[in-house]
């Protein structure tokens, strides 16, 4: 068992080989745990502050926000959603008075699932705000549907009664007409049927304008999950 | 493997020569193309010689650089390159700058032919190669359509020609879309003379259907090609959007559209008969044939491009060796299968 | 006599016997993360510090390891240093974190960081093996800058996101795309070939000028 030159010539024990790799495993799974306590503080708070950031940004005058889940027939607040629980964050202003709802969405686009959020105010029915979240779509052609400031401007305030309808550019006219992009149709569709699903499949949930939950915390909620 | 003693310089066989050599097969060809490339300047006005000679002239350069210096004269006299620029220019919209007209021409011969051996050698058409570099490069620039010459004659030129290298086209108010993208994305018909004499949008050699069939009339009767390929992507195409005209006359174009919008013609005729990248044998030109007319049908009616023919035959093109090897003749006093 | 045998293992790493153009190993993160020099640069150092590090340690236990479980060590301490890479990136540059997405999790299946273990760590002293590491984690972080840099430059018009050419350059779509990457690859690798190739004629040459001349 002497190391260096037998090495090569006698075949070690069998408990020999166990302890080798039992004890390399040791310390690899101490070194995870630690970089991993480490580093969650940070990675939490970044996702909570992307999400922050992107349901400020959604809907307009919003300071606070706190996530909301539709269980036994009625919106409830939640510190965190449970996985694969459709949420929706509630943005408050100021003076605590409700704003709206940033909903967050996803669907098929060109080329892979397009995750979305978009604000809604409810009284009057309007989309307020759209941020792209996730998208694989073709550089130079669909990702204009993040890039192009003139589409993702187009949500500031549209009519989402009864739906939202992409037409060709240039030629929108109604309340709830947004221009789509030329060379990018598809993915600008796809963003516009996202939104009108998205709505469809909430619009029984949400409570009548006027009665929505109000805010719990007066600090900002750390609020996370939902992805 | 260096000659430098030109005592020494070795040619292959044959040295027997017949009266069909390669230069005479190409500039037949060139013929055949010259009433489409004259009506493309007539449509088009100096857009289309300025385009046409950027595409040849990047052709032409990336033969010359990438050759071997003793040989340069000899890979450009067969004026295959030139050929490649041309049907790459024919392809290209009119309103695309020059300056990727010219980098489609060198790519093409760059990425096309020289890397694969030179000519002969290379399994795609160096020429939709270059143009699907180009699509996939600068999309919007390779779908910008512009309607052909209304007024200021000849010596009008387009805006986007003139684009400086490695810069924007300014999109004019001008474009227009061609009659398969009216016809996929706004159901929109385009009158069968129209596209006969080719006053419609498109690229540069795909406007007029007419002359197209005259040259390669031509190069049939020249024996320069090989008829049963062309025939065959037509015959497919037609019957093809005959049968979906049963279910659907309204949604789906009638075959006569089919055959003549586009560029169907220009393909079939000029580019998926080029004898290195299709299939030698007769059933394997027929199979050949057929594959790219489904493709071309398949892409239009269900795909999410309006247009098919060059994707139709550069897949066709990676076929084509398997297509050879599953159609060779059964060897004389051999038993049973050749294979 | 040893600082010169150190010197010779970095700079074979970097040059003559460079991971990508004259091994051409690693192609996965070389072809699927260099749409942008910063990707780029984000993963040649993620590459280079699990491959320094584990190539140290493989070094350092090189006679407590023995030759049957060797390669399940290896894989162990590789995979320890890409989890905390992995970590690591995600807390400081949670955008980037997401541009490379799998590709850092797959740094542990980089044949080159298993091969350099096999071939040279478990062989030498742990000294020469970082001198070593070093010098192909630099190659590698330098043939990954060089192809995400030209595609940077051709796909966006920008190197490190900065404009280049003003806000009325065409993007060339396609080098941003995967395909893009199998060109320039391609033709980096013609012109490292090709450089190649006119040093050994001109060398050739010299030397046959050296022996007419005697």
């Amino acid at each position: 068992m002497t190391a260096g030159a037998n090495r090569e010539t006698v075949t070690p024990s069998s408990l020999r080989l166990v302890l080798t790799l039992a004890i390399a495993g040791l310390i690899s799974g101490i070194a995870i745990i630690g970089i991993y306590e480490s580093t969650l503080p940070t990675i939490t708070a970044n996702k909570a502050r992307e999400l922050r950031e992107a349901v400020f940004k959604v809907l307009p005058g919003v300071s606070q926000m706190q996530a909301l889940v539709y269980r036994d027939g009625e919106l409830v607040v939640v510190e965190e959603a449970k996985k694969d629980e459709p949420v929706v964050y509630g943005g408050y202003d100021d003076s605590r008075e409700f704003v709206g709802y940033a909903v967050p969405a996803a669907g098929p686009g060109f080329q892979d699932t397009i995750a979305i959020l978009y604000g809604y105010q409810p009284a009057q029915k309007l989309v307020v705000g759209m941020e792209v979240l996730e998208s694989r779509e073709t550089p130079g052609l669909g990702d204009k549907i993040y890039k192009d400031a003139e589409f993702v401007g187009g949500f500031s305030a549209l009519s989402i009664d009864p739906e939202i309808v992409a037409v060709k550019k240039g030629t929108s006219s109604n309340a709830n007409e947004i221009d789509a992009i030329t060379g990018a149709t598809i993915s600008s569709k796809a963003i516009v049927r996202i939104i009108n699903e998205t709505h469809t499949a909430w619009s029984g949930k949400l409570p009548a304008p006027g009665s929505e939950p109000s805010i719990k915390a007066s600090e900002p909620t750390s609020a996370e999950g939902g992805q | 493997m260096k000659q430098r003693d030109p005592d020494l310089l070795l040619f292959h066989a044959p040295l027997l020569r017949q009266g069909m050599t390669t230069p005479k097969a190409m500039r037949d060809v060139l013929l055949a193309l010259a009433p489409a490339t004259l009506a493309s300047m007539w449509f088009f006005g100096l857009s289309a010689v300025l385009i046409l000679a950027s595409c040849i002239g990047g052709a032409v350069a990336a033969e010359w650089l990438f050759a071997d210096r003793q040989a340069r004269g000899e890979s450009l006299r067969d004026a295959s390159c030139v050929l490649t620029g041309l049907l790459l220019g024919l392809t290209l919209p009119p309103g695309l700058p020059l300056w990727m007209a010219f980098l489609g021409g060198f790519i093409g011969i760059a990425l096309g032919k020289v890397i694969w051996g030179g000519l002969g050698q290379n399994l795609f058409n160096p020429a939709l190669l270059g143009r699907a570099f180009l699509l996939a490069t600068f999309p919007i620039a390779m779908t910008t359509w512009v309607p052909a010459v209304t007024d200021g004659g000849f010596l009008q030129v387009y805006p986007g020609n003139l684009a400086l290298p490695f810069m924007q086209v300014q999109i004019d108010a001008m474009s227009s879309a061609t009659p398969l993208g009216l016809m996929k994305f706004e159901q929109e018909v385009t009158p069968l003379t129209n596209l006969m004499f080719g006053k419609t949008t498109g690229s540069l050699g795909e406007t007029s259907g007419l002359l197209l069939l005259l040259g390669g009339v031509f190069l049939w009767l020249r024996r320069d090609l090989d008829w049963r390929i062309p025939v065959s992507i037509l015959v497919t195409v037609v019957v093809f959007s005959a049968i979906l005209g049963l279910f659907d006359a309204d949604r789906f174009p009638s075959p006569l559209f089919s055959v003549f919008s586009g560029g169907l013609l220009l393909g079939a005729i000029y580019m998926a008969t080029d004898p290195v990248t299709s299939p030698v044998t007769p059933k394997g030109a027929w199979i050949f044939g057929i594959g790219t007319g489904v493709l071309v049908m398949l892409i239009r009616v269900f795909g999410g491009l309006p247009e098919g023919v060059m994707y139709a035959i550069l897949l066709m093109n990676a076929a084509t060796p398997l297509i050879d090897r599953y159609t060779q003749p059964r060897v004389f006093g051999r038993g049973g299968d050749s294979q | 006599m040893k600082n010169n045998q150190s010197y010779e293992e970095f700079i074979k790493g970097v040059w003559r016997d460079n991971p990508v153009f004259a091994q051409v190993l690693g192609m996965c993160p070389m072809l699927a993360v260099t749409n942008s020099a910063v990707n780029a640069v984000a993963m040649g150092m993620a590459t280079f510090f699990v491959l320094v590090g584990s190539s140290f340690l493989v070094s350092s236990f090189r006679n407590w390891i023995p030759k049957q479980v060797r390669i399940s060590c290896f894989i162990i301490i590789i995979a320890t240093f890409v989890t905390i890479a992995d970590y690591t990136l995600l807390a400081l540059v949670p955008k980037v974190h997401k541009e490379l997405g799998a590709f850092i999790p797959l740094i542990v299946a980089n044949c080159l960081i298993l091969g350099r273990q096999e071939a040279f760590a478990s062989r030498y002293p742990t000294r020469l093996a970082v001198m070593d590491a070093v010098g192909m984690a630099t190659g590698f972080l330098l043939a990954l800058f060089s192809l995400g840099a030209v595609r940077e430059i051709l796909g966006d018009g920008a190197l490190f996101g900065v404009k280049l050419f003003g806000a009325n350059f065409e993007p060339w779509v396609i080098m941003i795309l995967p395909p893009g990457g199998f060109l320039t690859l391609g033709v980096i690798l013609l012109f490292f070939n090709w450089f190649k190739f006119k040093k050994d004629e001109f060398l050739e040459d010299v030397a046959e000028a050296e022996r007419s001349g005697h």
